[in-house]
């Protein structure tokens, strides 16, 4: 084991990298990304960096520096045309090749767009994945006031809230009955829109968007019930699908993602996959998560099977939200048919604990990093304080957290 | 420039040249040092990047804010008295030569 080529330059490809060089490899790395930029992070494109609050800069994971001091081999704007898996090589579109004997996919997720039957062609119409998403957005929001947000989920939400912060009027068009409906359950996501209308935001929940309108550029929008909206700006966040095609063309196993086993690996015992665009088969199921969490987990699990010491993928789901002056932290995965269990204890904000067949699976908090804390904690060792206890306002949070742990009778 | 020292668990230090402005943990990030993860990237949403001070820089600092402190309250390894989030404490001029202790998670 000599070369690894990681595919992807972004959180779970960094992190390979990284834990490559910490777990002594020794040998060459050539991480290679198509964007301009050094590795960064994305969650703030939707939050501070759009905002205007965070340099460039800052949102780098590490410095430039870094790469040569670890002796990794950045090369950014480049493309990968094309592999051969016979031959241990990749083909990059500057038409260099490189060999590899360990090749990482971390190519990640790119913003589903509006079909084509809506879009025409028209100018102002935008999806969020990358920073130059962002640079594109930016001016235009400056010159808008009205904007539309199509789609209910974490980015669609995120922006909703920074754009109306902005000073703009923002309407949110959510075809689901619910906003958030894949991702969390009915009390967090009446929460969150019960905040967002009670800033200002327009929600239109179960409407689509039957048609835009406006020539050469967008002026608004016709909803699934008639409603006329005027929007300057349309922002689509309507998922994100893995970047599979060159897994695909290479004849690798791609379901729902590039399919992996446990330890990362491919369908070819030479070829990895890490973060959003790897679907990890797992004793419990299919596993693709987008998120940053999984990316640094899942990279660092590919570097360990690279290098022969890898113990496999345990999946330790979480993920956290800021929309306005909330953030939503979330450990753990729901499941739609979860019994979920309100807490509202003084001084403690509101949670809502979800249980499967007894069984505490995860935690939604809303501004509650205490019941965050706790929930995590409690998951990742497997203990589950009886709804009832987690429900009774008058426990702290900490009395629950070391009954449960010591094994105390629960009330 | 400022010189910061963290100190690891097993007694290790690594001496690292920090931004004024910068917070401890992009510091931390940017010189690789270990045990400190900062999954969120500074949102003081996951406590990933904790950290114990000296006890002159975390009297002058003023108490953390609360949500800062309900996450410690509960970090993987046990809260000290001068345990901080390093997303949370920016880096100033009169640190330099200052040394921050990684705790064992």
């Amino acid at each position: 084991m000599n070369r690894v080529v990681i595919v992807g330059a972004g959180q779970a490809g960094l992190s390979c990298a990284a834990k490559l060089r910490t777990e002594g490899f020794e040998g060459e790395i050539s991480l290679i990304g198509n964007e301009a930029d050094a590795p960064y992070q994305r969650p703030p494109l939707s939050k501070a960096y759009l905002l205007g609050n965070l340099a460039a800069d800052r949102l780098l994971l590490r410095p430039l520096g870094w790469y040569e001091e670890q002796r990794v081999t950045l090369r950014t704007g480049v493309e990968v045309a094309s592999l051969d898996r016979a031959g241990k090589r990749v083909t990059l579109s500057t038409g260099d090749t490189l060999a590899y004997d360990a090749l990482v996919f971390a190519t990640g997720a790119e913003a589903r767009p509006l079909p084509d039957t809506l879009l025409r062609g028209r100018r102002g119409v935008h999806t969020i994945r990358d920073r130059a998403d962002i640079e594109a957005l930016r001016p235009e929001l400056d010159a808008a006031s009205n904007v539309l947000v199509i789609g209910g989920g974490y980015i669609g939400l995120e922006i909703a809230a920074v754009t109306r912060g902005l000073g703009n009027e923002v309407d949110l068009v959510e075809a689901a009955p619910v906003i958030l409906g894949r991702v969390a359950c009915r009390e967090t996501a009446l929460s969150i829109a019960a905040l967002h209308e009670a800033r200002g935001v327009r929600l239109h929940i179960g409407q689509g968007v039957a048609s835009l309108s406006g020539q050469g550029r967008v002026t608004g929008a016709h909803l699934t019930d008639g409603t006329e909206i005027a929007a300057d700006v349309v922002i689509a966040g309507i998922g994100a699908a893995p970047r599979t095609a060159l897994a695909d063309a290479a004849g690798l196993d791609i379901s729902n993602g590039i399919l992996v086993d446990a330890c990362g690996r491919t369908s070819d015992p030479s070829i990895f996959a890490a973060g959003d665009c790897a679907c990890y088969r797992l004793p419990d199921g299919d596993l693709r998560l987008e998120s940053v969490g999984n990316a640094i987990d899942t990279g660092e699990v590919v570097a360990r099977s690279i290098l022969e010491n890898g113990a496999g993928y345990t999946p330790k789901p979480w993920f956290w939200s800021d929309q306005f002056d909330l953030k939503l932290q979330i450990a753990g995965r729901a499941q739609p048919d979860d019994q979920v269990v309100v807490r509202e204890a003084p001084g403690e904000a509101k949670s809502h604990w979800y249980y499967r067949e007894g069984a505490l699976v995860a935690i939604d908090a809303l501004n509650a990093p205490r019941a965050y804390q706790v929930g995590r904690k409690l998951i990742l060792e497997g203990l589950s304080p009886s709804p009832e206890v987690i429900a009774d306002a008058s426990r702290p949070i900490k009395d629950i957290f070391n009954a449960t742990r010591a094994a105390l009778p629960a009330i | 420039m400022t010189t910061l020292t963290f100190i690891q668990p097993d007694g290790s230090e690594k001496s690292v040249a920090a931004t004024e402005g910068r917070s401890l943990m992009e510091i931390a990030q940017g010189a690789g040092v270990a045990g400190i993860v900062a999954e969120c990237g500074g949102s003081a949403a996951c406590a990933t990047c904790h950290v114990v001070l000296p006890q002159d820089v975390f009297d002058r600092l003023g108490p953390p804010e609360e949500h800062e402190e309900d996450m410690l309250d509960f970090a993987d390894a046990p809260r000290e008295p001068c345990s901080r989030l390093s997303c949370q404490v920016n880096v100033t001029s009169d640190m330099d030569g200052m040394t921050v202790r990684v705790p064992a998670a």
